[in-house]
């Protein structure tokens, strides 16, 4: 391999660039999430730090770095400390490929989908580490949650990248994004991005999946042995991935840097517009944390083998007919929507229902207990009584 | 269930608590777990002992109160009440009408309090962030109230025996007519966003089902009792203070599962803001003390007095020996009691059903070990 000095050099500062880019990318969404998450729960969020709050996360890193470093005497110390590393590169890595504008990459891959699917899966095994190596109980059982939870979820938000691979023709991003000129894929096959979107919730551990750290059940699960720096690392990760799943979901769903009014934009604008795209999936993503409580880990398993893997296969036998008898595009719509219908009809059908009639008649066949008069008010009820009585006695005389 | 095991499996012994975040204070138990499933669960009790019954014994009637708010720490009017209540029978004090209106009143509030502080942190147990915000908004709203009124947020000491400290301020019903449809507000918001929710739904029907026979052997009081089902509570079938005056409904369950537990709460809620709104209807001048001494001395005696708590039923058995400081005080706590409930609950559930479980009994710790 001949690799110049200055292609080297240019390499190392892409990398350095794209580091901090990242970095301010986790530092930016941790202020957002604060920020929203007060507003819809009635509190200001941070406000303290800079204006409107801005530098809370920065104030919360230096806090993080100024930490101990505590790690438990019963572990095993170097896998303990590579794991965060395990971790948090792969999140870093997939960077690499992704696509800001057309022009604006580190490195274009012609297998740039296949790339991000590769390394995305490598974190699993820093997370199951970290259980595994803190040698406490709630770690492993944080770590064993994990494992079945990751790898269950990789398959749907596979399936569903292919099925934008297969339409577009290419693993390519750029290409993937230049296919979604006229339409957007999310209008072709909503079907595909909604299953993106929830295994994506699931694949980064957000509510209501977050269940391998659960904080009121394994306590943080493969993080409760970690303290100060390295625990940082996991917190990066886990808002780098987090992104991702916006980013990735604002390139092959929602056209990238495409945009409906007239001509391609300018690069900057064009950046600017996938990261609006990238941010609005992950502010939907923080809105969901805010909402839905967590589910519990058979539900999650139950629910990704029985409903979002065999969707996610419909959709994608659906995008290879289409493909293969040349139907119009949009009867992939319908069948995403007529696919859609079912699990939502069924739910609705076996669980809301039933609840609210429950909770109707638990208040209409309340015990109701009378109150009774006072004794003073009987006592003036019943000499009220007596005066009625003999009111009309004294008339008739 | 009964799949054939291919290979051996060893149970795991997990120590839930006293330092877990879902134990509600310093609750422990160790659980044996085979996977996800717990085979079977050792509640340990007692790390915040502090021997209140024992030091109830060297203080004064008067300042015994003070104990009695710190047993549930977060329903104290009714801690307070059950204590008063029972020096009072046992001196056969009676109480004026004002006092005892103002009591149930604030023993009401307290109970909303109370309920709310549960849905709050419940809705944490199960990992949703939101409610608790909103339930702690309107908590705050009562009390700042019951500062207005007593000088304390919490430990309010405001109850004596024969009556209260002091009488309310001039603008009291006003507030609590103003605070009542602002609780009201609150309460149905929360309701809202959690009540009805899929995942909460998933979560909590069918899970911790306990029938009605066990939940009545194991001695569970309360909402957690009303939710399998039975119907009991001190207010209907024990009327104390004004609560023959009032009307209200008992919610009463059917499936003695979490979500039945937790709904009755909710419901219980707006039932206590109706019977505010009566008490407030009814709440005439006069006096709010009995006449008689200061410092309190019943006749030698012992006395049973049970009420109706947000967790249950408390019971104060008191024994005088006619002296100025009660020979021994004996508190039957519903949070205790209820929590024999708990391994018949949770035998065969998930862990992060332990969690559920736990949380829909609304255990104090304060009052579990006194």
């Amino acid at each position: 391999m001949n690799v110049t000095l200055g292609e080297v050099i240019n390499i190392a500062i892409a990398l350095f660039v794209l580091f901090n880019l990242v970095t301010l990318v986790a530092i930016t969404l941790v202020w957002l999430e604060r920020k929203l998450l007060g507003r819809l729960q009635g509190r200001p969020g941070p406000t303290r730090v800079g204006p409107f709050g801005l530098l809370q996360p920065i104030a919360d890193a230096l806090k993080l770095l100024a930490k101990e470093d505590i790690s438990p005497g019963s572990s095993q110390k170097v896998l303990f400390f590579v794991a965060p590393l395990l971790v948090f590169v792969p999140s870093f890595v997939i960077w690499l490929t992704f696509p800001v504008a057309e022009n604006l990459v580190v490195r274009n891959l012609g297998l740039g989908l296949f790339f991000f699917v590769a390394f995305s899966v490598l974190s699993i095994v820093g997370l199951v580490l970290a259980g595994w190596s803190s040698n406490s109980k709630y770690a492993i059982l944080g770590g064993f949650r994990a494992a079945a939870q990751l790898v269950s979820y990789e398959i749907p938000i596979i399936m569903s990248i292919l099925v934008v691979a297969m339409l577009a023709g290419t693993l390519d991003f750029v290409e993937v994004v230049e296919a979604q000129e006229a339409v957007p894929y999310i209008a072709m096959v909503p079907l595909a991005f909604v299953i993106f979107l929830i295994a994506g919730l699931a694949e980064v551990g957000r509510t209501p999946f977050d269940i391998y750290f659960a904080e009121s059940e394994v306590v943080g699960g493969p993080f409760v042995e970690y303290s100060g720096a390295h625990w940082a690392i996991f917190f990066l990760a886990e808002y780098v991935n987090t992104f991702v799943v916006g980013l990735l979901g604002a390139l092959l769903f929602l056209g990238g840097w495409m945009w409906p009014f007239g001509p391609d934009l300018p690069t900057p604008a064009a950046a600017g517009l996938v990261l609006v795209k990238a941010y609005f999936l992950t502010v939907i993503i923080f809105w969901v944390r805010a909402t839905y409580p967590r589910m519990r880990i058979d539900q999650l398993m139950s629910f990704g083998w029985k409903w979002l893997i065999p969707l996610s296969f419909a959709v994608f036998v659906a995008a290879a007919c289409q493909l293969f008898y040349k139907w119009n595009p949009w009867t992939l719509t319908i069948i995403s929507f007529v696919i859609m219908a079912v699990p939502v009809v069924i739910q609705i059908r076996r669980q809301r229902n039933p609840a609210l009639a429950l909770a109707a008649r638990y208040a209409a066949n309340a015990i109701v207990v009378q109150a009774r008069p006072k004794p003073a008010v009987a006592a003036a009820m019943e000499s009220e009584s007596a005066t009625t009585d003999a009111a009309p006695e004294g008339a008739g005389a | 269930m009964t799949t054939e095991q291919q290979f051996e499996t060893v149970d795991m012994m997990l120590n839930m608590g006293p330092q877990h975040p879902a134990t509600h204070g310093v609750f422990r138990m160790v659980l044996t777990l085979d996977g996800e499933r717990v085979v079977d669960v050792r509640p340990h009790i007692g790390y915040l002992h502090r021997g209140s019954e024992r030091l109830c014994e060297t203080e004064s009637y008067g300042q015994v109160i003070t104990l009695f708010d710190r047993l549930d720490y977060v329903a104290n009017i009714n801690n307070e009440l059950a204590f008063v209540r029972s020096a009072e029978r046992l001196m056969d004090i009676e109480v004026p009408e004002r006092a005892m209106y103002i009591r149930v009143i604030l023993a009401e509030l307290n109970r909303i309090a109370s309920h709310l502080l549960f849905i709050g942190t419940y809705a944490i147990d199960l990992g949703a962030m939101t409610p608790i915000m909103y339930c702690f908004r309107e908590r705050e709203r009562i009390q700042n109230l019951f500062e207005h009124v007593t000088g304390a947020r919490m430990m309010h000491n405001y109850l004596r025996i024969g009556g209260v400290k002091e009488d309310v301020p001039s603008d009291f019903v006003a507030r609590v007519r103003h605070l009542l449809s602002e609780v009201r507000e609150g309460v149905e918001e929360s309701d809202k966003l959690l009540t009805f929710n899929e995942v909460f739904l998933s979560r909590t029907q069918g899970v911790g089902v306990i029938d009605a026979a066990t939940a009545i052997s194991c001695g569970l009081t309360g909402p957690s009792l009303r939710g399998s089902g039975v119907p009991y509570d001190v207010r209907k079938d024990d009327p104390y203070e004004i609560y023959p005056y009032l009307t209200f409904k008992i919610p009463t369950g059917e499936n003695g599962d979490c979500w039945d537990r937790y709904y009755l709460r909710v419901l219980e809620c707006y039932e206590s803001l109706s019977m505010i709104e009566q008490c407030l209807d009814q709440l005439e001048d006069g006096l709010i003390m009995a006449a008689g001494r200061r410092i309190a001395r019943p006749p030698a005696g012992e006395v049973y007095v049970h009420s109706e708590n947000p967790r249950g039923d408390i019971g104060v058995f008191l024994v005088s020996d006619g002296s100025d400081k009660p020979y021994r005080v004996k508190v039957r706590p519903p949070s205790f009691c209820n929590l024999v409930a708990l391994r018949p609950m949770m035998k065969g559930a998930y862990v992060a059903d332990a969690v559920a479980i736990l949380g829909s009994l609304d255990i104090v710790l304060g009052e579990v070990d006194r």
